[in-house]
């Protein structure tokens, strides 16, 4: 059976034909669809076994990452979309589509509550490009880290990826309900490239099938994308690609 | 019109307050507090008030702080690209808030009470571009309400008018005179040209007239200095050895001679005989598209430009980096390729300079600003910024070099050049305001302390997002096949892009059908204006309606304002005004060449010889490593999205904690497909001081070293020029130039390598208040584009492995002249200049690429600015790994084994399996086996078993990555 992925596309979404190539690659169909076109009904998300909301700047991100797609997603897609995460499908938000994921409270959920976790300026204030090592946190909810034993190899690029928390509460909660569903391994920046706290790198809703993450894991998905692939042994793929495939054959078993 | 003043403040971070001010007639408190919920601010790390402003009522704002602080608020001024401010407008109109007319943004700065506004205000804004309020908390607050009231204020309409200039009746001093007060840049000859041309007509010019050939004709457009006739002179001297391996520069030795255009005696020739040597389809255009075009597999092509934004770079840093980024992805647009990699080459004044003079802003706050600029517009288009250099220089304090390159990728044969007769004209993507006027005649202005106060309207703003959206339906336009003729709009606007494309046919334009930003545009500032973000397509009649749909499917704007005709006129009009109405041939071909005078006078110092054994070479070397032009320029890179499009292979920065310099990126264009494309750069202006012939020499080499120190094909590998330079009314400049070029013909034929696209900068001079002129260095960029054959054989500079071999390709000659061992201040600047031997420098990388194919080489990293210590060091950083090398055999003198620049060197390490083979791959060329990889970390050379340099690999790291700490690379707000 083919297994279709939307590909959220908007204005200033730029990773869009990186996260297509990582979902074909672990098997699926992407299909990069502009917002506009389920905004006005042409295409139903419904349709799709999986949604990605993928990297870049939606709109510029000039009201803070992530907030007009956002706008868009709740004011827009509303309804469509909530029925489309409770129905268990899976929704991955990378870097941009993270932020547009929190922005629009679907992470860490539940919608429609008083916001009360962000994504803010990185510790550096600075944009960060680098390698990082990301570790699937054991007793997470989210289905597409499960089984991930070894750390993770893949890029961050971003200027906006630090979690914040209204209070003390919030990230205790986080971590007690298992929504948080990848941390950066190592102590302190750079390896934590954004100051993070609790080096938290991904969060999931409480259903698990919606997944959040600032690193870029479909940069990672071919052997030669690894930063020390000329001074390394062979590989045979990118460790990113590790989680597309989880989340399809997830999709594929409901 | 109802106005609300909104503040935002973050909670537990010092840094400035975002302002917004909401204004429409039918704005209601109720859709402001939506607003403010909704876009305006995040509660998790925010707070927020908003009030009315209202001239009776004074302001009240929680966030203002009872001490005494001096507040500057600062904005951009009407008219200039507030991306902040129109991203709340689509915000409203995405969450349904219709009644929003104008937003604008503000940041808003808290100093010390006794702060000089004035000068505060210089340091946080940019007065060409922004526009600033100072104030105390608790005064009256009358004056905010008013300044608030006028950046909303709507633009005072005006009644179009187009205006007559008298030329005809105009003697030779009010030609000139015309000339100057218009910005026209145009000299008494090309004046004269014109006078004459409406004297026959009958009549005298329009505004948009004068303007229209002004821009056409300038040096940015035209590249008049390149086409000129030129006398070049110089006393004769001795011909080199090998007259045969250096034409050019044997035929300027003799004394005296006429070349008939740079760029076709030299440049385009060069390609030809290049061409002439091959029988592929290799270099599919070469000097005629926007830029050149290479084959790439059977069934691709890439495209290559580079540009420059040097004078708006000086003015206003962030923006003119940022819109000469935009304008770069534009050319490669304009040859309908999909943009997949950027390169940035940046020149500065030394970090540490003193206060710079009146009208100059300090290096440091250009490198970050144009660092800035670089950032904020390729990570937001998506399209990786995966090589480059920067150099410091005292030559670049008043004038900064900005080299901005594309690459771009299309399926082959996909670009169309074929307008035709009733092909409609559609201008596409942002709106055309008064910004970027004359920034053609500009770049070929001298700078001056006054020139920011004067021609400001050339200084822009970019707006990254327009471009994207602008990128994605061009590609599905191109794919559809929906238009006959695609260009892009820069320098001179409307005015170039449409003179070009119909150049060979005419075009009527119906300038009132033009998106603007705002009322208020005289027709000539329509058709001039460089507004970012615009394309010109040519639209057959029948593919119109498909082409808007798709824009509009997208948000893009794409509006028809006119179409092409058959009778060789450029009609331009405004409803019934006629704007222009030019014969095409006259606009195209009516300029008279320039006639230059060049008069060469060899550099004093190259007779000198300095002063080497005084020479500490621990010292020289760790003085080295913190020259900003050499240290690791790590932080930099870090702020560049190096890795969006998952092609970047071989990443700027490799080896065990990913902080070696790479010698050159290669991108993997297409996943499925090994071929790889290497960018590598040569700039070399410290040669240039002393003879840009043999700068030119070296840029070449230098671009091909990087590229084939990781893997590129020597014999697949294209190269492009960029001048910048000072006046070359200058006799001396000229010469320079002439040199350069002459440099630049002898290179490629030498090496086999075709220029494909080039541009020049002129007028890279700075005269201060006291009218004394300073000169940028004579710099040249040769960006080099490799084929890699596959990309799995491609080498990384870091050592890897304890026990390989070291060996250095290439002989080392005594050449200090321009070297960094000077410009450290160490010795003398004098002596020989670095050559390129064109005997032994093909025939070199050619061995050594085969050695690379073949797997023998573990690390390879090419000798530049520093010579072999410097590489030495680089390599052992990046591989935490010592060396142990033996410089006896490299010369007699070993601070020139060290430090010497002699080009066409590598340094190598191979495994000791692969010795043998290794020798006999490259036997015949001059190999000299240094010594080898060790585990303690600590870089040894010795000579004459005398111990040279012994210092820690940590130390060498510790210099070498603190040498640029005082660039500021953090996100400055606004």
């Amino acid at each position: 059976m083919e297994l279709k992925v939307l590909i959220l596309r908007a204005p200033g979404i730029n990773r869009d034909a990186d996260a297509a190539l990582a979902c074909e690659l672990a098997g699926a169909y992407p299909e990069r669809i502009h917002v506009n076109r389920l905004i006005e009904g042409s295409i139903r998300l419904t349709d799709y076994a999986m949604l990605v909301i993928p990297g870049g700047f939606s709109y510029g991100d000039h009201l803070g990452a992530g907030r007009l797609l956002a706008v868009d997603l709740i004011h827009r897609l509303g309804d469509e979309l909530e029925r489309f995460v409770a129905d268990g499908r899976p929704v991955i938000g990378i870097c941009n589509g993270f932020q547009v994921l929190v922005k629009a409270g679907l992470l860490p959920g539940p919608l429609r509550q008083p916001p009360r976790v962000t994504l803010t300026t990185n510790e550096s204030h600075q944009f960060e490009c680098r390698w990082v090592q990301l570790e699937a946190v054991a007793n997470s909810r989210c289905l597409f880290t499960r089984g991930i034993e070894h750390p993770l190899e893949v890029p961050v690029a971003h200027g906006e990826g630090r979690i914040a928390v209204r209070d003390e509460a919030t990230l205790i909660e986080l971590e007690s309900n298992g929504l948080v569903a990848l941390r950066y391994l190592g102590d302190g920046y750079p390896a934590n490239p954004n100051g993070s706290p609790h080096a938290i790198a991904g969060l999931c809703n409480a259903q698990g099938n919606v997944l959040g993450l600032m690193p870029h894991p479909e940069n990672a998905v071919l052997p030669h994308q690894h930063p020390r692939w000329t001074r390394e042994p062979t590989r045979h793929e990118g460790d990113g690609l590790q989680i597309f495939r989880n989340a399809v054959r997830y999709a594929a078993s409901l | 019109m109802p106005l609300y003043l909104v503040t935002v403040a973050s909670r537990g971070i010092d840094g400035p307050q975002h302002l917004y001010l909401l204004a429409g007639a039918e704005l209601t408190p109720a859709a402001v507090t939506s607003l403010v919920e909704h876009l305006l601010h995040d509660p998790v790390v925010q707070q927020v008030h908003w009030q009315e402003v209202n001239p009776d009522q004074p302001l009240t704002d929680p966030f203002l702080p009872k001490t005494d602080l001096l507040v500057v608020e600062v904005a951009y001024r009407p008219g200039v690209t507030d991306s902040e401010g129109e991203s709340v407008v689509e915000g409203a109109r995405r969450l349904g808030v219709r009644s929003l007319e104008h937003a604008r943004s503000l940041r808003r700065y808290f100093l010390p009470a006794t702060a000089d506004p004035v000068q505060a205000a210089a340091e946080l804004a940019i007065d060409i571009v922004q526009t600033t309020i100072a104030y105390h908390p608790g005064e009256q607050t009358t004056t905010r309400a008013a300044f608030y009231t006028m950046l909303v204020a709507e633009p005072t309409p005006t009644t179009p008018v187009v205006t007559t200039i008298p030329l005809r009746s105009a003697d030779d001093a009010e030609l000139i005179a015309i000339s100057q007060r218009g910005v026209l840049a145009l000299d008494l000859a090309e004046m004269r040209a014109i006078q004459a041309y409406f004297v026959a007509q009958g009549r005298d010019p329009t505004d948009g007239e004068l303007e229209t050939i002004a821009q056409t004709w300038s040096e940015h457009c035209s590249h008049k200095t390149f086409k000129a006739r030129v006398r070049y002179t110089q006393t004769p001297e001795e011909p080199p050895a090998q007259p045969d391996l250096y034409p050019m520069l044997t035929q300027l030795a003799g004394g005296e001679c006429t070349i008939d255009s740079l760029i076709r005696t030299y440049l385009m020739r060069a390609t030809e005989q290049v061409l002439t040597r091959r029988d592929d389809r290799w270099v599919l255009s070469a000097f005629v598209d926007n830029a050149g075009i290479l084959a790439f597999g059977s069934e691709h092509e890439v495209s290559y430009k580079v540009e420059t934004h040097n004078h708006p770079s000086a003015l206003e840093p962030f923006g003119g980096a940022n819109t000469g980024v935009g304008g770069v992805i534009r050319d490669v647009l304009g040859v309908s390729a999909q943009p997949i990699a950027n390169i940035d080459v940046l020149c500065f004044g030394m970090p540490d300079a003193p206060p710079p003079p009146p009208g100059v802003l300090h290096p440091r706050r250009i490198a970050s600003g144009v660092v800035a600029g670089i950032r904020d517009y390729g990570n937001k288009l998506g399209i990786p910024t995966v090589g480059g250099a920067v150099l410091f220089d005292p030559g670049y304090t008043a004038n900064p070099l900005v080299y901005c390159g594309t690459v771009g990728l299309a399926p082959r044969g996909l670009h169309p050049r074929n307008v035709r007769p009733g092909d409609i004209i559609v201008v596409m993507g942002g709106r055309t305001g008064r910004d970027g006027i004359h920034g053609a005649t500009f770049s070929s202005i001298e700078l001056t302390h006054t020139t920011a106060s004067e021609v400001g309207s050339a200084v822009q703003i970019g707006d990254p997002i327009t471009e994207k959206k602008m990128l994605d339906v061009l590609l599905q336009a191109r794919d559809a096949g929906l238009y006959s003729a695609i260009t892009d709009c820069g320098a001179g606007g409307l005015s170039s892009a449409i003179g070009e494309m119909g150049a060979a046919l005419g075009a009527e334009v119906h300038l009132q059908h033009v998106p603007c930003k705002y009322a208020g545009l005289q027709p000539w500032e329509i058709w001039l204006s460089e507004a970012q973000e615009r394309m010109v397509l040519a639209v057959p009649p029948d593919r119109l309606i498909a082409l808007l749909t798709l824009c509009t499917a997208e948000e893009v704007e794409a509006t028809p304002i006119g179409r092409f005709t058959s009778d060789g006129r450029l009609r331009v009009f405004y409803r019934d005004l006629k704007v222009v109405d030019l014969d095409m041939q006259f606009l195209h071909d009516g300029r008279p060449q320039r006639v230059l005078t060049a008069v060469w006078q060899p550099s004093p110092a190259l007779s000198r010889s300095p002063h080497l054994t005084t020479v500490a070479p621990d010292q020289a070397l760790l003085r080295l490593l913190a020259h900003p032009s050499i240290a690791s320029k790590e932080r930099i890179i870090r702020t560049y999205d190096h890795e969006v499009g998952g092609r970047t292979v071989i990443k700027p920065l490799v080896g065990v904690h990913l902080a070696g310099p790479s010698d050159a990126a290669v991108i993997q264009p297409l996943p499925g497909e090994p071929t790889g494309l290497v960018l590598g750069f040569g700039i070399c202006p410290r040669y240039g001081l002393h003879d840009p012939y043999w700068m030119a020499l070296a840029a070449i080499d230098e671009a091909l070293r990087n590229v084939v120190a990781v893997g590129g094909d020597p014999d697949q590998t294209a190269i492009l020029d960029n001048f910048c330079w000072g006046d070359p009314k200058q006799p001396d400049r000229m010469a320079g130039l002439v040199r350069a070029a002459a440099g630049c013909y002898d290179g490629a034929v030498a090496f086999g390598t075709p220029f494909i696209s080039g541009k020049d900068s002129l007028n890279n001079e700075y005269r201060d208040a006291d009218g004394r002129r300073v000169a940028i260095p004579p710099t040249l960029l040769i960006s080099a584009l490799a084929q890699v054959p596959d990309v799995r054989q491609c080498v990384t500079m870091d050592l890897k492995q304890a026990g390989d071999v070291v060996y250095l390709l290439g002989n080392t000659r005594s050449e200090f002249a321009g070297s960094h061992l000077a410009a450290i201040g160490m010795i003398e600047d004098g002596g020989a200049l670095p050559k390129v031997d064109l005997a032994t420098a093909p025939a070199t990388f050619r061995a050594l690429h085969r050695a690379i194919r073949a797997g023998l080489v573990r690390s390879c990293h090419d000798l530049s600015e520093g010579g072999l210590a410097v590489a030495a060091a680089e390599m052992a950083i990046a591989g935490e790994l010592g060396l142990h090398l033996v410089l006896d055999e490299i010369h007699s003198d070993f601070i020139t084994a060290l430090f010497s620049e002699t080009p066409s060197r590598f340094l190598i390490a191979v495994d000791p399996a692969h010795t043998a083979v290794f020798e006999d791959t490259l036997s015949g060329l001059p190999l000299f086996r240094l010594g080898v990889v060790t585990v303690n970390p600590t870089l040894h050379i010795t000579w004459q078993q005398q111990t040279l340099i012994d210092v820690p690999v940590a130390t060498l790291r510790r210099v070498w990555q603190q040498g640029l700490e005082v660039i500021n690379v953090k996100d400055t707000d606004l």
